[in-house]
């Protein structure tokens, strides 16, 4: 009566892997550039080109490499530097707990293979992905081929796009000031993310206490200050919370 | 601490992260303070380095229309409040810089 439903057949691992690469695709245009971005920053922050060139690989991870990048253009000490790409890091578990339900079947080496590759933008794809399937048809059996495709093509557009960066970067003479574009991309990135007003009071706060801690030991001043300004942030979410609960409570009465 | 050393630890602390719930949960949902927590983390820690960046260049705190770091900031500041565009941001700030340099004495 019903032919062919079997979803094997319309799901093999090559259809779902090429599917995430063409899911991430359009996002590349926005990846390749920062990348590019990366790798003349680290080269004008001082980095030799071994290091730079290896931080993608190990790292992979955009906005903590431009992190760590500008504090080792500081001195900032390794310690320092390593706590703050956990906390830069942090969200990822969001994602780690968001995906771990569609890998709970897979072994181990595919589960460390796709933890590898869980970037912003390959999870950002494939979860979408992942909720509109669930929502509309049978699951597939192989699924986690397209957060592969996906992530593998991002990979390989960020290990390029930075390698061209860094033989750029190696062309650009230092009294360019390039460093400052790194403080530049914080903005660019910070500024329209600024929503709602607990993340303007957390940005505000940690940049003045920032400011005040700056003469802390091994540049401890850093993470006072973002600890400091999720916690003002937090108050304040917490603030709005419990107004909106104590309005509804006038209205009921 | 040797780069190398920095940037291996920098990866395994990436990569744990990653893992982590991957390889501890099926199903979680993790509260909504710590989700709270997590969403303010970006603009906590960039605002952090920005600042001092801008206010500080040479260690002291610099409050002056002398300091070309801080205006061009200022202006690229702007410019990704009305464009959310990154290479543009990047552009002007970093044109702004050069021009005030040359500019002022």
């Amino acid at each position: 009566m019903i032919v062919n439903t079997n979803p094997h057949l319309k799901h093999s691992p090559r259809s779902e892997f090429i599917a995430g690469v063409r899911a991430i695709l359009p996002i590349l245009l926005g990846v390749a550039p920062f990348g590019m971005i990366y790798g003349v920053l680290a080269i004008g922050a001082g980095l030799n080109v071994g290091a730079a060139m290896s931080m993608s690989p190990i790292v992979f991870a955009g906005s903590a490499q431009f992190v760590g990048v500008q504090l080792i253009h500081s001195g900032v000490p390794g310690m320092v530097i390593v706590f703050t790409t956990f906390i830069v890091n942090l969200r990822h578990i969001l994602y780690s707990a968001s995906i771990a339900p569609h890998l709970a079947r897979l072994s181990r080496r595919w589960k460390w293979l796709l933890a590898y590759l869980l970037t912003d933008e390959a999870y950002a794809v494939t979860i979408t992905h992942y909720n509109q399937a669930a929502a509309s048809t049978v699951e597939s059996a192989h699924k986690h081929w397209y957060l592969l495709g996906a992530g593998l093509t991002m990979w390989s557009t960020w290990q390029v796009s930075t390698a061209a960066g860094i033989f750029l970067g190696a062309q650009v003479p230092s009294s360019w000031s390039l460093d400052f574009a790194i403080a530049l991309t914080f903005i660019a990135l910070v500024v329209p993310a600024l929503r709602d007003r607990p993340s303007i009071t957390a940005a505000i706060s940690a940049g003045v206490i920032a400011v005040i801690a700056a003469d802390l030991p091994y540049k401890l001043g850093l993470i006072v200050a973002a600890i400091g300004g999720i916690a003002i942030g937090l108050w304040v979410k917490a603030r709005q919370a419990s107004n909106t609960n104590h309005n509804q409570r006038a209205d009921n009465q | 601490m040797n780069v190398w050393f920095i940037l291996i630890c920098m990866g395994l602390v990436t990569y744990a992260i990653r893992l982590s719930m991957i390889l501890l949960l099926e199903r979680v949902d993790l509260p909504p303070i710590i989700q709270w927590a997590l969403y303010l983390v970006p603009p906590a820690v960039l605002s952090a380095i920005v600042f001092p960046e801008l206010l500080m260049p040479s260690g002291m705190l610099y409050l002056s229309f002398g300091n070309v770091r801080l205006l061009a900031g200022v202006l690229a500041a702007v410019v990704a409040w009305r464009t959310k565009n990154v290479l543009l941001t990047i552009v002007v700030g970093m044109v702004a810089l050069w021009v005030l340099q040359m500019v002022m004495p």
